[in-house]
């Protein structure tokens, strides 16, 4: 394998791994706080992506640059409303149950904004490629990149941990949050609403997931079943990490994303197959993921 | 007890189907209404074939209806979802031919639900058409009496690909693939590269990329390509994987670095825009094309695909143009065995006989059901070019091409008949065509 090679992969991995990394943190994120695997998330990356799109064709006869504040309208737009509806209607009805019943109802849920999303967009694919096209190419050793998914996610996904990480550590919201998971009575007892906190916490996830959704937009068709890759690879990162594990989830994706780069590279047979290898390796050897631990901080 | 009562209802009518199959085939009263069942995808990535397919069935059964329907009986549609998957495929499949009785259907767009749903029509004695489905591996593995297929297999579609691209870049020297990774992606590329070897074997494989179905990423497969630089792509894709691709490479030059063979690429055209550059080698699955050089002053074309347009905003695309060629081939048979029936109606063994050896054309030249039941189906292939009144790439340089020189014999296996190919074969005489000429 030549430096050439490396070089390459390693940029096409960091940048797959990015988007990756914003759809599983908000998984991880629900998961660690309220014990709920979220199916629906990715039901929350796909209309993050398809609001995005809407709200692009629609600003970019005015200004391309106006496609920008779209996709974090979409993101913020989508994650509250939807997220909020979700959690407040329907998840917190479920909290405490039996964790199969929350894996069915979430994947009800998933199914059934899979349908409503072909009612409102419908079945032809839809590209709104403005973002991305008003960027310039960067050539790196002879091969053309956009500065989009090389420079813009990386940066994105990069801001979005180290936010995560100053959010959850240093302010009075974070600590809350942390406190409602560490001991959800003694937080009650203190005078914190977990009700409050569980409906922060996850429209936070569900926008992470959106904003991943709406970042990917300019990049790929949008079409039905754009919900269903996402979440699968998700969940392939947030296990590998650790249900939960902030830190953990940037470095799984990571680790998902070069491996599935070098193979395209070297061995193209194994694209598919690499994520789901790490994964099975890992739970194999440790079944709380990379940096689950049973009794540490879940977040 | 349901299920008891179910399956017992199933054997009964099960014994009756086999009853009325068994019987001697005889001309009959005029039913009230012909029952077409037709599973197409309305949910899922492939819906963007199987909801213009519906739209398709919808607006031509109208039409067939209008016209006093086929023998003065109209027509009665139902739809199954391909998208639900094999076990409700088939228990909705079974369920309309057992209590439904449709009298004929069409099934299907995916080749894997040909392949479940093709024996189940045949223990079933009911005529199916498959109006989509292309693995050619379906009617070589047995000789069917209920199964015809109303247009090519992917042998035809593939063959027509390379030759025009060996007719059109007979020089190139080195060809890279990226399909998708089921069935179709694997298949045609066999067909494809197989042939390749054969007609121009100093061209060397540089790259052979399978991505996942539906993968919304391709960034680090243009990268590869990028890097290796072969002269031709070929991608048999389709859909939004298509269209993701098609962009991605657009974006980043790798379009006009190396020649893209859009092995099916006819469909995504209208939705790519003028995203794509002119010189793109674009297949269509058969003939088809709305601007079909002999077929494009016709009224009657002309205002189908306008009629078309106007109901769903797009102008029509290859599974239309499939959907219609099997519906005239379901009017073809009822006309001839018809006829045969003195005047009467047929039974369904009189139009399965009549099915055989069948003559039809609907928007493009007409198809002819071989030995086998397979159609042999005119294919048209063209190279993209800005074209003046439309906001996408159109087609140009189009050759239409016979396809009888394009399949194997009946009696050979497409993998046996592709190792005995030559280079003879490229001087093909392929009529060629202009846009607007």
């Amino acid at each position: 394998m030549n430096l050439t090679i490396v070089v390459l992969a390693a940029l096409d991995g960091i940048s797959y791994a990015a988007l990756v990394f914003l759809v599983s943190v908000g998984l991880s994120l629900i998961f660690g706080v309220m014990r709920i695997v979220n199916v629906a998330h990715g039901s929350l990356y796909a209309y993050g992506a398809y609001a995005a799109a809407t709200i692009g064709i629609a600003v970019a006869p005015i200004s391309p640059w106006l496609t920008y504040p779209g996709l974090l309208l979409a993101a913020i737009g989508v994650g509250t409303i939807l997220g909020g509806l979700l959690e407040r209607f329907l998840l917190r009805l479920v909290y405490g149950r039996d964790e199969a019943l929350q894996l069915l109802i979430t994947f009800a849920v998933f199914m059934i904004l899979d349908n409503l999303q072909r009612v409102i967009w419908g079945v032809q694919p839809i590209f709104a490629a403005a973002p991305l096209q008003l960027l310039p190419n960067i050539s790196v050793l002879g091969v053309g990149y956009t500065s989009y998914q090389t420079l813009l996610l990386p940066g994105v996904a990069a801001l979005t941990l180290i936010g995560l990480r100053y959010f959850l550590r240093h302010t009075l919201g974070g600590a809350v949050i942390l406190a409602v998971t560490e001991d959800r009575e003694a937080a009650t007892a203190i005078g914190i609403n977990p009700n409050r906190v569980f409906l922060r916490t996850f429209i936070l996830g569900a926008i992470l997931a959106a904003l991943g959704g709406a970042l990917a937009s300019p990049t790929t068709s949008l079409l039905p079943g754009i919900g269903t890759e996402m979440i699968v690879l998700s969940f392939a990162v947030a296990a590998t990490a650790g249900l939960g594990q902030i830190e953990g989830a940037a470095i799984a994706a990571l680790m998902i994303g070069l491996a599935r780069a070098f193979a395209i590279y070297t061995y193209p047979e194994f694209e598919v197959l690499v994520p789901y290898a790490i994964m099975v390796l890992v739970l194999l050897i440790r079944p709380q993921g990379l940096f689950g631990a049973t009794r540490l901080r879940r977040i | 007890m349901r299920t008891g009562r179910r399956t017992f209802t199933g054997l009964l009518a099960a014994a009756a189907a086999v009853a009325i199959g068994g019987a001697p085939a005889s001309a009959q009263d005029k039913p009230a209404e012909l029952k077409i069942a037709i599973t197409t995808f309305l949910s899922g990535p492939a819906s963007v074939f199987g909801v213009p397919g519906k739209n398709a069935a919808e607006m031509i059964a109208e039409d067939i209806n209008k016209k006093g329907g086929i023998l003065g009986v109209p027509v009665k549609l139902s739809f199954i979802d391909e998208g639900a998957g094999g076990e409700a495929l088939v228990s909705n499949y079974r369920r309309v031919v057992q209590d439904e009785k449709v009298d004929v259907t069409f099934a299907s767009i995916s080749s894997g639900s040909c392949n479940q749903l093709v024996p189940l029509a045949e223990d079933l004695k009911v005529m199916n058409l498959m109006w989509d489905c292309g693995a050619s591996s379906i009617l070589e593995a047995k000789k069917y009496r209920y199964n015809f297929r109303t247009q090519a297999n992917a042998t035809q579609e593939m063959m027509a690909v390379l030759i025009y691209l060996l007719k059109k870049k007979p020089d190139f020297k080195t060809i890279a693939v990226v399909n998708q990774d089921y069935a179709w992606g694997r298949e045609s590329w066999e067909i494809f590269s197989t042939a390749l070897k054969q007609l121009k074997p100093d061209v060397q494989v540089v790259g052979e990329f399978f991505p996942k179905f539906g993968a919304p990423d391709y960034s680090t497969e243009v990268s590869r390509l990028l890097a290796l630089r072969p002269e031709v792509v070929l991608t048999t894709s389709w859909g939004g994987d298509l269209d993701t691709f098609v962009r991605q490479a657009g974006q980043r030059g790798l379009l006009r670095q190396s020649t893209f063979v859009l092995g099916i690429g006819e469909t995504s055209l209208q939705r790519l825009g003028r995203d794509v550059p002119e010189g793109l080698i674009v297949g269509a699955r058969g003939d088809h094309w709305f601007l079909h050089p002999e077929m494009k002053n016709k009224p009657e074309f002309k205002a189908f695909n306008e009629a078309f347009k106007a109901r769903t905003g797009a102008w029509p695309i290859y599974p239309v143009y499939h959907m219609a060629q099997a519906f005239a081939a379901l009017q073809a048979a009822y006309d001839k065995a018809g006829k045969a029936a003195g005047g009467k109606w047929p039974s369904r063994e009189q139009v399965v006989d009549a099915m055989e050896g069948l003559t039809f054309q609907a928007w493009g030249r007409p198809v002819r059901l071989r030995e086998d039941n397979q159609g042999i189906e005119a294919q048209l292939v063209g190279t993209t070019k800005r074209g003046e009144g439309y906001d996408f790439m159109v087609l140009d340089d189009m050759m239409i091409f016979d396809s009888t020189k394009l399949i194997n014999p009946p009696n050979q296996k497409t993998g046996d008949w592709l190792k005995t190919l030559t280079p003879e074969l490229i001087k093909l005489e392929v009529p060629v065509f202009k846009h607007g000429g």
